[in-house]
């Protein structure tokens, strides 16, 4: 917020600083940045929540997003999200009841020359397969601390 | 920095570049780092090492090469040999035959059309720069066209020179660049802004993302061309948030610019001051409208509002505002480098110049491609990108994403460009070109389109938040067989209400790609209305629905 000068048009920027370094924005979070830049806390939440790429929710360990984009779309992502839904008990936007893998869809990862697409923890895997997709979220599941 | 200083790192440059008897570009944009391209380039680093060709064989960075599923890709040059499909342990093997023939296996002469029908323009440096450096830049020309622009052309010839070229703006609109420059240019204000419009939220397209990873600093460079013209000091980038490497290397790029001092306070040691900040988006498709794109630069909801006023007269803070695409800036060094007459040789009477796009779907070479205006559709598709797959056949071509239509076979000879386009019931768009076969279903694709503008609506007008949902539930009942006659002609009528009501682009647009499919694929509607059967096989008509119709 410094670097912004602490003024209003800082906002969306600063949430980004908070998702980035926490992983999702609280109530508390945005209540502080409300304070500090002397906004509503209405106006702040009504960001937040109107965007996309803000979560209010706190993301699992692994985070599997799957592009549903025209090209993906098209290429048969549904079939692939539709296999880690099955698997997983997950409707895009939960997480497990363990905290361990969140499903997570997006527009367009724009990639869309390996359609299907989806992230694993942010590394992004073309051209996949229903049973590649169910097989990463398995490993993930599966694994011990 | 001034034209010599900027001609001596040129000529440094371009000598310490000479000093390499072969120069190795690996693919670095998002395609290939997906197939482990930065693996690649590690062993080749190696293997050059353990040779102790350190000073005669160069590994760098490159740019994207269109064929993202050909990746890794690997440019040799001089010979200008390009290697697909490269493994790490193909290393040893690529540094091997350096000074000998090329290797078979790693060629695929399939895709050789591919590369040949492209006329590269914005994308001409393709591979062989490395985006991270602003030095590769300057060596290939780079920011000469600024320097030009400061020193030997005023503001009004440098809006003359794009105005003449007949350069439209490549969002998607085709509004003309010297039209909207010089009526920014004529506002009175003391502070004035550029903005480039990097929301590529239309699914199916990467074009912008790619040229802001490959060519940061050809977009900053246009930039600051548009805003010595228009007399702005003040820009800012607009990206998405989920483009992540091209947020980075835009930032580099602009660190590195202002170093160079060419951006900043007196550049290129004139009077010129222009400052460019990075913003990220947030995950909102309404926000490449210009309205609520300056409506999210400035901290807020990014909702539209009616216009005018247009933001030339009252944009961001209220300041005229100047808002262009990454493509049309991308193509403003060159232009101004080469001249007016130069662009206006490429391309239609009408639309000058090139168009990248973004061809995916049922076909064999996706990827992005850049091809003159008035290049047909059937060129594109089976000369470039090779045809369908598995012997299927060619159905649709989607263009404009999900306010654009689709256009069948019949259309495939009509020549792209602006008015051609949309006299066939689709537009331009910004770039995305997405082929469907048989196997495609017409209808789940306007249902597709209709649940994304359902969804991205900002909700600020009436006709699009509830419009959009109606026609969604109608659109929904007929891939369910559950509709009948009566609803369809609803959804017609629903549609003509939207287009017409609805308060920007996204509403306006969203009853488009059910239009389109309407006019040429009527008989795919009834067949799932009366006959309750989808003949692409893709809606799950279920048999005891069947049987109760």
């Amino acid at each position: 917020m410094r670097h912004h000068g602490f003024s209003s048009e800082a906002l969306i920027e600063t949430l980004h600083t908070i998702q980035s370094t926490f992983g999702y924005l609280d109530l508390e979070a945005l209540r502080f940045v409300a304070g500090n830049l002397r906004l509503p806390l209405s106006r702040v939440y009504g960001v937040a929540t109107f965007y996309n790429f803000f979560t209010m929710k706190p993301q699992g360990e692994h985070v599997c997003v799957v592009c549903l984009g025209t090209a993906c779309y098209i290429k048969g992502s549904p079939d692939v999200l539709e296999a880690i839904e099955r698997f997983s008990h997950l409707t895009p936007g939960e997480t497990t009841p363990d905290k361990k893998v969140s499903l997570v869809i997006a527009r367009c990862l724009g990639t869309c020359g390996l359609a299907p697409v989806a992230t694993f923890d942010g590394e992004l895997a073309g051209k996949i397969e229903p049973m590649q997709a169910t097989g990463k979220i398995e490993e993930w599941l599966n694994f011990e601390h | 920095m001034n034209t010599e200083e900027l001609h001596q790192i040129a000529i440094d440059e371009q000598t310490r570049q000479r000093q390499y008897k072969h120069r190795l570009f690996v693919c670095m944009g998002t395609g290939c780092l997906a197939a482990h391209s930065d693996q690649v380039k590690q062993s080749l680093e190696a293997e050059v090492e353990r040779r102790e060709l350190k000073g005669q064989c160069q590994i760098a960075s490159g740019g994207c090469q269109g064929l993202c599923v050909a990746g890794p890709m690997v440019t040799v040059e001089p010979q200008g040999t390009l290697y697909q499909h490269v493994q790490p342990q193909d290393a040893a093997e690529v540094i091997e035959t350096l000074d000998q023939s090329p290797i078979e296996r790693l060629q695929d002469r399939t895709t050789e059309s591919f590369f040949q029908r492209q006329t590269k323009v914005v994308l001409n440096l393709a591979g062989r720069v490395d985006p991270e450096r602003i030095e590769d830049y300057i060596a290939a020309d780079g920011y000469s066209a600024l320097l030009k622009a400061l020193t030997e052309m005023t503001p009004a010839e440098v809006i003359e020179q794009i105005t003449a070229s007949g350069l439209r703006g490549r969002g998607g609109a085709g509004y003309p660049a010297g039209l909207k420059w010089s009526t920014v240019g004529k506002a009175r204000s003391e502070h004035k802004y550029v903005i480039c419009n990097g929301d590529e939220g239309d699914p199916g397209a990467f074009m912008d993302r790619s040229v802001m990873e490959d060519y940061p600093h050809r977009i900053i460079e246009g930039m600051a061309i548009a805003a010595y013209a228009v007399g702005a000091d003040n820009g800012y980038i607009y990206v998405r948030a989920e483009y992540p490497l091209a947020v980075k290397r835009l930032g580099l790029a602009i660190r590195q610019a202002q170093k160079h001092g060419l951006l900043g306070n007196n550049i290129g040691g004139t009077s010129f001051n222009f400052h460019l900040e990075i913003r990220m988006g947030a995950g909102a498709f309404v926000c490449g409208e210009e309205t609520a794109l300056i409506a999210s630069i400035e901290g807020g909801r990014g909702v539209p509002r009616p216009r005018p006023p247009y933001p030339a007269a009252s944009g961001v803070f209220g300041q005229p505002t100047l808002i262009n695409n990454v493509e049309t800036f991308a193509n403003v060094a060159q232009i101004i480098a080469r001249g007016s007459d130069w662009f206006t040789g490429i391309g239609t009477e009408k639309s000058k110049g090139t168009k990248i796009f973004a061809l995916t779907g049922k076909i064999n070479n996706s990827g992005l491609i850049e091809v003159p205006m008035g290049i047909t559709l059937r060129e594109i598709i089976y000369d470039i990108g090779g045809g369908i797959p598995n012997d299927r056949s060619f159905k649709a071509v989607q263009t404009g994403g999900p306010s654009g239509g689709c256009m069948p076979t019949e259309y495939l000879d009509i020549v792209v460009d602006y008015e051609s386009l949309q006299k066939a019931g689709s537009h331009m768009g910004s770039g995305g070109m997405i082929v469907m076969d048989e196997t495609s279903c017409m209808v789940d694709v306007a249902k597709y389109f209709m649940e994304f503008c359902m969804t991205e609506s900002c909700g600020k007008c009436v006709p699009c938040r509830v419009g959009t949902a109606q026609m969604y539930d109608l659109l929904n009942k007929i891939t369910h067989g559950e509709a009948t006659l009566d609803d369809l002609a609803m959804l017609e009528k629903l549609c003509g209400m939207v287009r017409a009501t609805s308060l920007c682009g996204l509403g306006q647009g969203a009853p488009i790609p059910v239009l389109s499919t309407l006019r040429y694929f009527r008989d795919e509607y009834l067949a799932h209305i009366v006959d309750k059967h989808c003949p692409a096989g893709v809606c799950n008509i279920t048999a005891a629905e069947r049987t109760t119709a």
